[in-house]
């Protein structure tokens, strides 16, 4: 009699072909999209990282989020400690009854994101605005943190 | 015929003299009774920036991003700044005369009509 069998990992299981399908997208736009496109499709596996660009002038940091239809009260920004946080959630509304969906591509649910700031800001002085599904968050630096000219005189 | 919106791959267009790059903006689409409704994610476009064609069973929705002040120097980029392009087959039910849009923070909605005829009917027996 043979108790003991050596273990045998189980087969791998395939993911299903919907999944399958998805990956082979997902490596497909890897090799042709820049790679910031390809971290923001891996919000298939998880959730939503909606993409943000960071500039900085010499009186502001301009935090750009994109963030298409959602409304003003859904979205909540925060700072805390020279991090910007900029969270919120979807909702899934079901606008059409009876209805059969065919794709359903646009994530529902939350979301929230977190920048580093590069500088010291005004925290009282920050501003949002959301205008044509694009949150821009402008935050003034402090006067210290302002580049400064200094003029010296050569004698 | 049961699928009857399709996906379109478009990713370049190489006879597109302006730009050949475009991002395939993510899409909800509906079937109604009374006809489908296309949703898609196009932040950073307006109304101005939205071209919508449809050339035989063939819907395209365009976005144009609109124009963005510079803001001084980029130290994180992610968004990309190309425009928004995708195809559909249409259904051939769909009255396309009646096909109309909106554009609201930045999410497209297309709503495009069954023509009369091919709606449930119900027929009323003396």
């Amino acid at each position: 009699m043979n108790y003991l069998t050596r273990w045998q990992r189980p087969g791998v299981a395939w993911p299903t072909f919907g999944r399958l399908g998805s990956l082979r997208d997902e490596i497909d736009r890897l090799f042709e999209a820049p790679l910031a496109e390809f971290a923001r499709g891996a919000q298939l596996l998880s959730g939503w990282t909606p993409a943000l660009d960071v500039f900085e002038d010499k009186d502001n940091v301009i935090v750009k989020a994109e963030l298409p239809g959602m409304k003003k009260d859904e979205i909540a920004v925060s700072l805390h400690d020279g991090t910007l946080s900029i969270s919120g959630e979807r909702k899934n509304e079901n606008k059409f009854e009876n209805a059969e969906v065919y794709r359903s591509e646009r994530f529902v649910g939350r979301f929230q994101r977190t920048v580093s700031l590069p500088t010291p800001v005004a925290a009282d002085k920050v501003s949002a605005q959301y205008k044509d599904g694009i949150l821009t968050i402008t935050l003034p630096k402090t006067e210290e943190a302002k580049p400064k000219q200094i003029d010296v005189k050569v004698g | 015929m049961s699928t009857t919106v399709e996906n379109g791959q478009s990713t370049s267009v190489p006879n597109h003299n302006r730009q050949t790059e475009f991002a395939v903006p993510e899409v909800n689409i509906f079937e109604t009774k009374d006809g489908y409704v296309v949703e898609a994610e196009m932040p950073g476009v307006n109304k101005s920036g939205l071209e919508i064609t449809v050339e035989g069973q063939e819907l395209t929705i365009v976005g144009h991003r609109n124009a963005e002040p510079v803001n001084g120097q980029a130290l994180f980029r992610e968004r990309r700044p190309v425009d928004y392009q995708r195809t559909f087959e249409l259904d051939p039910a769909i009255d396309t005369a009646k096909i109309f849009a909106k554009i609201d923070q930045g999410i497209v909605t297309v709503t495009l009509p069954k023509s009369e005829k091919v709606k449930p009917r119900k027929i009323t027996v003396d």
